[in-house]
């Protein structure tokens, strides 16, 4: 199983990726709403491309006021 | 009619298919525009029967297939109306979209929706009463309506209980939590998962494939498979107005309609 560090290193190449940002400009502690200026229905995006890159389900209710990428990534640690 | 032009959706004939696209911003939310084009479409449907064999929605809006029913104007009107006349309107629109719905999911034609991105509420339950969906991997369904304290209200529960079993069906509503198009599929939701931006070109391919066989005898079978539960529909139709006359109701569309909030489709 991977590392949360490895988890959230995969969370932020997927983000840079779908919101062609430079990973270089991403951080775990960032607030990716503010730093990839992104709505609800991008978050869910990014939600759908994590659920399907790490072949897990997490429902939209477990990252309700999440807004970190290494929160985020715990979240999914805890489904892997 | 065998083409239409309209303001939410148009609407040709291309190799035997009737195809429809969805093109109402910002995400064919289902109000007085889109439902009027749906009854267009409604009204033309025994034409196109005898000239196509089978029809595929699909929209062009980049943010998905249908956002559902459009909250916006729904909360304007009521504020401009009595509430006697609020729960008759609302009565009015819901025995027109359960018509077209009722309409499309009786058609003989085999009917495809091609989901793409969000695909929830109204949208979800259009998509419902077409015979198979097809989902671009990024599309994403969810029933948010018990937040605003509804029920979906355009034949949802019924459909949803047709297609899948009762533990999903009462996940999707209690929860109003979003899926994505696998667990849609492996919930007996989806028919075929297709990669991103393929969700079109799978449902072409798969309508072509339906063209090969007897018309009457696909008719038959379709009628057989997929019986349409118009008891319940009727029954959804008036829990939909006992609960939409509660004053919580106003107070939960007037929260969505006036939210600042960053996230308004995270449940």
């Amino acid at each position: 199983m991977p590392t949360l560090e490895q988890t959230t290193d995969e969370v932020l190449n997927l983000a840079a990726s779908h919101f062609k940002v430079p990973r270089a400009e991403l951080s775990p502690a960032d607030d990716f709403y503010r730093k990839l200026g992104i709505d609800s229905l991008q978050a869910l995006e990014l939600l759908t491309r994590l659920e399907n890159h790490f072949g897990v389900e997490l429902p939209d209710y477990e990252v309700q006021g999440v807004s970190d990428f290494q929160t985020l990534a715990s979240r999914i640690q805890a489904r892997l | 009619m065998t083409e239409h032009r309209g303001k939410a959706l148009s609407w040709s004939i291309v190799n035997g298919v009737v195809e429809v696209e969805l093109h109402l911003a910002p995400c064919n939310e289902i109000g007085t525009a889109m439902l009027a084009d749906l009854e267009r479409i409604q009204h033309a449907l025994p034409e196109l029967e005898q000239r196509a064999g089978a029809l595929i929605l699909y929209s062009s809006r980049k943010e998905g297939f249908s956002a559902g029913a459009d909250l916006r104007e729904l909360y304007a009107g009521s504020l401009r109306t009595s509430e006697r006349e609020r729960l008759a309107g609302v009565r009015d629109f819901l025995t027109r979209i359960h018509g077209v719905l009722n309409a499309l999911d009786a058609s003989p034609l085999t009917t495809i929706a091609a989901v793409q991105g969000v695909c929830f509420g109204g949208g979800f339950e259009l998509a419902l009463a077409c015979d198979l969906i097809v989902a671009d991997k990024m599309a994403r369904f969810a029933f948010p309506e018990l937040r605003l304290g509804l029920i979906p209200g355009f034949g949802g529960i019924p459909r949803l209980r047709r297609d899948a079993g009762n533990g999903v069906v009462r996940d999707l509503l209690l929860t109003g939590r979003s899926i994505n198009a696998t667990k849609a599929q492996s919930a007996g939701l989806v028919s075929q998962v297709a990669g991103e931006g393929e969700a079109l070109r799978v449902a072409r391919a798969t309508a072509a494939q339906t063209l090969k066989f007897d018309r009457a005898t696909s008719a038959a079978a379709k009628r057989f498979a997929k019986p349409i539960p118009l008891e319940e529909l009727r029954r959804e139709i008036d829990l939909f107005c006992e609960l939409f006359a509660r004053p919580a109701v106003m107070e939960g569309l007037r929260k969505f309609v006036e939210s600042t909030d960053a996230h308004p489709y995270l449940p």
